[in-house]
């Protein structure tokens, strides 16, 4: 019992500390888990790691918390599970809370102002290019290409016109599109082989 | 029962978002003007505090949101909401369905979401840089000279740095960078 407990409090730590220096999102992430999950404390093999990578891109949610719940399972179940999570969320939770406190006071200076109408840039930046490299990687069939057209533009109308259309029925409609294609795929496959 | 609504869209927001933290932005981006918690403007500026402070995009902005909605009770029910699909699912994958993944259908549906996400994606990358250039909508253009220099430096930045440091920048560099173009700018146009 006390073994557990220890091995709670320190996937705690451990995932706490990754939480708090890893800047800019899931995969920068990785290169820690790996340090200190892998090598330091020999939780998961590399092996185990890449299976947990592949997991996490391909389920729902942000990469990090899938990964400190699988780790945290792994080590010690629903408690280690818990406790990972909680780990690799607080330290953002905290800082933002605080950041939070002041954004009142902090958006009225015009200096910040100024520094804003750059970092709006940026992020534009960032997000057109984290687009334009997933397109590029992007598997070109032509199921990825028309879904692609047909959001891509069907976003672009709806801002222009002010169309509300959620994204997630988009998402939703991606999603059974698939299931069918892989379906009549199947199908197909097994014609073949008989 | 402004802690439940908070909890149940960032629950839908955790449980759409398949592929990082960027996917998210245009989820969270519908959900906040939808209830008028942020304008469009500060939600993007959010976005580039996010990328400068350590932790998932995800867990930022639920917890920014909800606690200017709703203090720290409102921070936690947002925060909870975006992490716990993420939870059960791997709960549920390390536990019982092991072989989730694996699923035919699993992978199709994910398969089929991908392209999806891409374009969503590019989209509000492509919506929010012409909106950063000046169009306010269709018809209305204020030419935002600041973002625009700003815009065009930080991308020759960002190729100049890739081509001669052979690697690249980080975000959290772009941002800090973008943030002194954008004072220094606004200073010698005043």
């Amino acid at each position: 019992m006390k073994g557990k407990l220890k091995l709670t409090l320190s996937l705690f730590i451990t995932f706490f500390k990754i939480g708090l220096f890893t800047f800019g999102g899931g995969y920068a992430m990785i290169s820690q888990i790996k340090e200190s999950v892998v090598e330091k404390n020999e939780w998961l093999s590399e092996d185990e790691l890449l299976e947990i990578i592949a997991i996490a891109e391909a389920t729902p949610g942000p990469i990090a918390i899938n990964m400190a719940t699988f780790v945290g399972y792994k080590k010690c179940g629903v408690l280690g599970s818990v406790f990972s999570t909680l780990g690799v969320v607080l330290p953002s939770f905290i800082i933002i809370f605080i950041i939070s406190m002041f954004a009142e006071s902090f958006k009225k200076n015009e200096y910040v102002k100024f520094a804003f109408l750059g970092i709006k840039a940026a992020v534009a930046f960032l997000i057109l290019k984290t687009g334009v490299n997933m397109f590029i990687k992007m598997k070109k069939k032509p199921y990825g290409l028309i879904a692609f057209s047909i959001v891509f533009i069907s976003m672009i109308l709806f801002e222009l016109f002010a169309v509300s259309f959620s994204a997630v029925y988009f998402i939703l409609l991606g999603g059974i599109a698939g299931i069918v294609i892989y379906s009549i795929l199947n199908i197909g496959e097994k014609e073949k082989e008989k | 029962m402004i802690f439940w609504t908070l909890f149940i869209e960032f629950f839908k927001i955790g449980l759409f978002t398949i592929g990082g933290g960027y996917a998210m932005i245009p989820l969270v981006k519908e959900a906040v003007l939808n209830y008028n918690w942020l304008t469009e403007s500060e939600f993007y500026d959010f976005i580039g505090i996010c990328e400068s402070t350590p932790g998932p995009i995800a867990v930022n902005m639920a917890t920014f949101v909800g606690a200017g909605q709703g203090g720290i009770l409102g921070g936690i029910c947002a925060t909870l909401g975006v992490i716990l699909p993420a939870f059960l699912i791997i709960l549920i994958i390390a536990s019982v369905l092991k072989n989730l993944t694996e699923n035919k259908y699993f992978k199709g549906f994910i398969s089929g979401v991908k392209p999806v996400v891409v374009a969503l994606i590019t989209s509000t990358g492509l919506l929010l840089l012409v909106k950063c250039i000046g169009f306010v909508s269709i018809k209305e253009f204020d030419f935002n000279v600041v973002s625009t220099i700003c815009f065009a430096v930080i991308t020759a930045i960002y190729f100049a740095y890739k081509r001669i440091a052979k690697k690249k920048m980080s975000a959290i560099m772009l941002i800090v960078i973008s943030a002194l173009l954008g004072l220094l700018i606004s200073i010698i146009l005043r």
